[in-house]
């Protein structure tokens, strides 16, 4: 005990309004019972809401049939299948556009960014002109125009454009001639899937091979010779032609066959891949020009070449900080693909929109809507997160 | 040994004079080069030249020149407009007194509006909804931005008077727009009659406006310490990031009603202001979050180490360096409100996209004239979107932000 | 100085300009070098001595004059300026180390891809450089752990697993704290000694005078004197190089 006790605050004397351990319980209960509380008053309202109108939360009505018609389903379907089915073909429609899309995007981005980053000053100025423009107009009415300007006012089916293939367009949609596997195409599709891996495999070990023993060991050419040599001898393996040409033919008022995208899917798809691209342009754009000057010019000073600068060196860390913005490009594609309502697409939302307006039950329709693309975003930020993570463990 | 030598004045290599070595580094710098100009230029000439002769010789422009006040204020009754210039005037005003008390960025975006005003009242074209009476009326609005201007160089009036004045100035907007229920003199206009630019920048204003302040508090709300604070906000960002826009407008359109006691009614434009609000509240979240993790733990240390409390550390210290580091993102996703706001469509608003469709849809004859409509409504969101763009990396320069952030 | 220098001419410049736009960066530079010489290459900033080591691999193109590297003239054949690049190692003022690779892999690079050498040798060697250079403890690890000194010395072993005939040092300590340069410096003064063609732009005049066989002094594009260190230091002939000189000398 020392004498200038007196003048030393025990910790006990704090008047509790002033201790800060209890101002930060008094701060958990408060915020707890405030957030907590306006919740429950939602479901609340929310129950007593169900029951005055009579409406059922569950998701039961799922089997029930559906009624209403998909054009152009990927999947089996017709209006007698139940609001699951339609429900798993608007999913399916949703990903086919997004997959697409994000294909596309990405090639075109890409494309653009490169010209952007020419030195050709024309070249880099149309880059800069699409992206601009792309950028500071809502995707919504990019899409009206692409739809109501151009994909709806395709000919009528009886004056079909023709474009070589045959290739038939017209106000139903794209009609496209695609070759189809034949029932006999086993040994054809077998030996495709035996051919690339075999190459990936080859690929693997020859560039390994050339990295250790450092002898020239053709790794590219070789892979590539086995990627098309062999589909060529299941092709020839096969009893017949292991494809047929699905050729699309005028019957009636109509065209059967061939490969068919519908004007609104074609709209949508433009419009979403254009769009995103000028924007996954700057982002490719960014990655490139973050890689420090100093950096090529010491890979220049070892003596490599151009392209092994760029593969070896650039590439590699470009890609580390393009990626995860891209990713979340994508992710923007699949959420706004949901525009797709706008014209006449039906996937995920529009047909959750459709099914609430035939059966109601807006509540579980909804839910069943958002938590879908939820799971969409979630997986992606999980595989972000994971690679994140990665990089930072190895960069660090 | 010393090796100095007399060099000859500078010769330069051969070099042809500016606009040459111009073209020549810039078009034809080596062989890839002049193909790809070879080829693209006939090809940009071509297109360009098309679309300036369709636009003057091709284009049937009349479905936009028609109908000026469609566009901008939609169905509101013709007899009530006064209200809406009313709303614009005050606005308008206010800019210039901010301009006169601030300068900088607003001096340019009152001349463009001056401008703009001036041009309109001056057209030298006949057109019944340009008369005489909204002529004087848009020139009289740059002489308001004008004595707004001289107003705010007023010394004794400080910049909080003109803050309080911004913060009254939208509220009497409203006010005027909407009018009250049993009054003759500003009888009430129901929202559905509102359309066009009006909503649009209603829609946006509003967002951005009540978003960020949402968006500041669910970002410190996520870095609480409190577990259910930081639950609560981490959930309603990464829920409203997970889905679509569209998904977010007809759940406060259809199902928001259910969540509400049953005999509360939200109006129509304000459920969707609601949505527009909350979804770019959390994208303005997460950014104002990054914009907090890149403050240096030192400059917290230092403010706590002088004496201030966590709150005026906050205010002080933490949030203006985060917001300053993260400013092209937050006017980024300002840009993106704006135009997400054309989303209202589906639901049935007529912003300035939707009178475009009706206007398509009034008139088969204007059926044929879609190309026009959409164009006409193209440009103009280019307009607006680009300059707030232009504002934002002039607004960075001003306050040395590195744009690569 | 060092007893390795010959009389065989690896570099050899005629009047050598560079410009950048309107701005003569090089005004004629004439400079032959022998084969084993340590050449340090001192001027003020913006003297056109860092533009001049990085012409002679390229890294800057000059317009007009000859430079001749090992018997290659340098030109626009993109043959000679890869084979000359495979002659000449350099070091960079900011090290330049490519930051996705490990330390043995950033060695092992180009001598792989570019030299077409088995990993295993070129592991080998990557590994006898790192123990020349005192890190072989650091081989697994990624530039972004390393201090800038150990960074700076895996980016000399960097450009000798080329084994080249010439090393190009950009201000090799610039970059560094000062506690660091003197384990740089050493790496270089033994290199200096085994009889390595060296071009190096530095300000550490203990290093000139340590292994030195000539000094040129860069101003305005221009060589303003050059000649051995102990003429440039006991008794320059310019008045620009002595007020130079007077003033990095001062501390």
């Amino acid at each position: 005990m020392t004498t200038n006790q007196s003048s030393i605050q025990h910790k006990s004397d704090i008047p509790f309004y002033r201790d800060e351990r209890v101002l930060q319980i008094i701060a958990q209960v408060v915020s707890a019972v405030l957030i907590i509380g306006a919740v429950i008053w939602a479901i609340m309202n929310f129950l007593k809401a169900a029951e005055a109108r009579g409406m059922t939360l569950t998701l039961g009505f799922l089997k029930e049939a559906a009624g209403f018609p998909i054009s152009n389903p990927p999947i089996d379907y017709d209006p007698s299948m139940s609001f699951g089915r339609a429900f798993l073909v608007g999913l399916v429609n949703t990903l086919r556009v997004s997959v697409f899309g994000v294909i596309g995007a990405t090639i075109l981005g890409t494309l653009l960014a490169l010209a952007r980053l020419s030195t050709n000053w024309l070249l880099s100025r149309i880059a800069l002109a699409y992206i601009e423009f792309h950028r500071n107009i809502p995707l919504l009415v990019l899409l009206f125009i692409w739809y109501f300007t151009v994909f709806a006012k395709l000919p009528k089916v009886q004056e079909s454009i023709a474009w070589p293939g045959p290739v038939y367009v017209n106000l139903r949609g794209f009609y496209i001639t695609w070759p189809r596997l034949t029932e006999t195409s086993q040994p054809f599709v077998i030996s495709i899937g035996i051919g690339i891996l075999l190459a990936i495999i080859v690929y693997v070990i020859l560039r390994r091979r050339r990295e250790i023993a450092g002898k020239e060991t053709h790794y590219s050419r070789i892979s590539l010779g086995i990627v098309m040599i062999f589909p060529l001898i299941g092709w020839f393996l096969c009893t017949g032609s292991p494809l047929w040409l699905d050729v699309p033919i005028l019957e009636g008022f109509n065209f059967r066959g061939g490969l068919r995208f519908t004007p609104e899917f074609a709209a949508l798809f433009v419009g979403l891949t254009m769009y995103t691209a000028a924007f996954i342009a700057e982002v490719v754009r960014a990655g490139i020009q973050a890689v420090d000057r100093g950096q090529v010019e010491a890979a220049r000073a070892v003596g490599l070449s151009t392209g092994q600068v760029l593969s070896l060196v650039v590439m590699p860390q470009a890609l580390r900080v393009i990626i995860p913005p891209m990713i979340s490009q994508y992710l923007n594609l699949t959420k706004n693909s949901s525009l797709a309502l706008a014209v006449g697409f039906q996937e995920v939302f529009s047909v959750g929109k459709i099914t609430i307006n035939q059966a109601g039950r807006a509540v579980p329709v909804f839910a069943l809507v958002m938590v879908t693309y939820l799971t969409m975003s979630l997986l992606t930020s999980f595989v972000l997160n994971l690679y994140n993570r990665r990089i930072q463990f190895v960069m660090r | 040994m010393a090796a100095t030598e007399v060099v000859q004045e500078t010769k330069r290599p051969p070099q042809p004079p500016g606009l040459l070595k111009w073209i020549r580094d810039n078009l034809f710098s080596s062989w890839g080069n002049t193909l790809l100009t070879i080829v693209l230029l006939p090809i940009t000439v071509f297109i360009l030249f098309s679309s300036i002769r369709w636009m003057f010789v091709g284009a049937d422009w009349r479905v936009v020149t028609q109908f000026p006040l469609l566009y901008t204020v939609g169905q509101y009754p013709r007899d009530e407009i006064w209200r809406v210039g009313i709303g614009l005037s005050l606005i308008i005003f206010m800019l210039g007194a901010s301009w006169g008390k601030w300068g900088g960025l607003l001096r340019s975006i009152s001349i463009a509006f001056s401008i703009v005003f001036g041009v309109f009242a001056l057209l030298p074209v006949q057109h019944p909804e340009l008369d005489l009476g909204m002529r004087l009326y848009l020139g009289a609005n740059v002489l308001l931005i004008l004595v707004g201007y001289w107003i705010g160089r007023i010394q004794y009036l400080k910049g909080g008077h003109i803050v309080i004045g911004w913060s009254i100035t939208p509220i009497l907007a409203i006010l005027f727009l909407s009018g009250f229920e049993n009054s003759s003199t500003l009888p009430a206009v129901g929202t559905t009659l509102w359309g066009g630019l009006l909503v649009t920048f209603l829609l946006a204003a509003g967002g951005i406006v009540l978003s960020f302040p949402i968006g500041i508090a669910l970002a410190l709300g996520r870095r609480s310490s409190l577990p259910v604070v930081s639950a609560f906000s981490t959930i309603f960002i990464e829920a409203i990031r997970g889905v679509p826009l569209i998904t977010i407008l007809f759940m406060f359109s259809i199902i928001l009603a259910l969540f509400l006691p049953s005999e509360s009614r939200i109006d129509r434009l304000v459920r969707s202001l609601m949505a527009v609000t909350f979804f770019s509240a959390a994208y303005s979240a997460e950014n104002v979050r990054g914009g907090l993790q890149a403050v240096p733990h030192g400059q917290i240390e230092a403010a706590k180490a002088v004496g201030m409390s966590n709150f005026q550390t906050m205010l002080f210290i933490t949030m203006p360096q985060a917001l300053r580091a993260v400013l092209p993102a937050i006017v980024g996703q300002f840009i993106s409100l704006f135009k997400d706001t054309t989303l209202v469509v589906i639901v049935g608003i007529n912003d300035f996209l939707g009178i475009g469709r009706s206007i398509i849809n009034s008139d088969p004859e204007f059926m044929q004239l879609q190309v026009e409509v959409y164009l006409f409504i193209a440009v103009v969101y280019w307009i607006f979107c680009y300059l707030m763009s232009l504002a934002s990396r002039r607004l960075e320069a001003a306050m040395g932000v590195s744009s690569r952030l | 100085m060092t007893e390795t220098t010959t009389n065989e001419v690896i570099i050899s410049c005629k009047g050598v300009h560079k410009w950048f736009g309107d701005f003569h960066a090089l005004r004629g530079i004439d400079m032959d070098v022998h084969k084993g010489e340590v050449i340090v290459i001192f001027g003020p900033s913006g003297s056109g001595k860092s533009t001049f080591i990085r012409t002679l691999n390229r890294l800057e193109e000059h317009q007009e004059g000859d430079i001749i590297v090992d018997g290659i003239e340098l030109s626009h054949d993109v043959r000679n300026i890869e084979k000359i690049r495979t002659e000449t190692g350099m070091v960079f003022q900011q090290f330049n180390l490519f930051p996705h690779l490990s330390v043995l892999k950033n060695i092992t690079l180009a001598p792989i891809w570019v030299r077409k050498w088995p990993k295993d040798k070129a592991e080998k060697v990557a590994m006898e450089l790192l123990e020349r250079v005192g890190i072989p403890e650091q081989a697994q690890k990624f530039p972004g752990n390393l201090s800038g000194g150990q960074q700076q010395r895996v980016a000399i072993a960097r450009a000798l697993a080329m084994q080249p005939q010439i090393m190009l040092f950009d201000e090799p300590t610039s970059a560094l704290d000062p506690e660091m340069i003197k384990e740089v410096l050493d790496v270089m003064v033994e290199l200096a000694q085994s009889g390595m063609t060296m071009l190096v732009v530095t300000h550490e005049m203990g290093f000139a005078r340590a292994v030195a066989d000539r000094m040129y002094f860069f101003d305005e594009g221009l060589i303003v004197e050059s000649g051995t260190p102990h003429d440039i230091f006991h008794n320059p002939q310019e008045d620009r190089t002595k007020l130079f000189l007077s003033q990095i000398l001062q501390h």
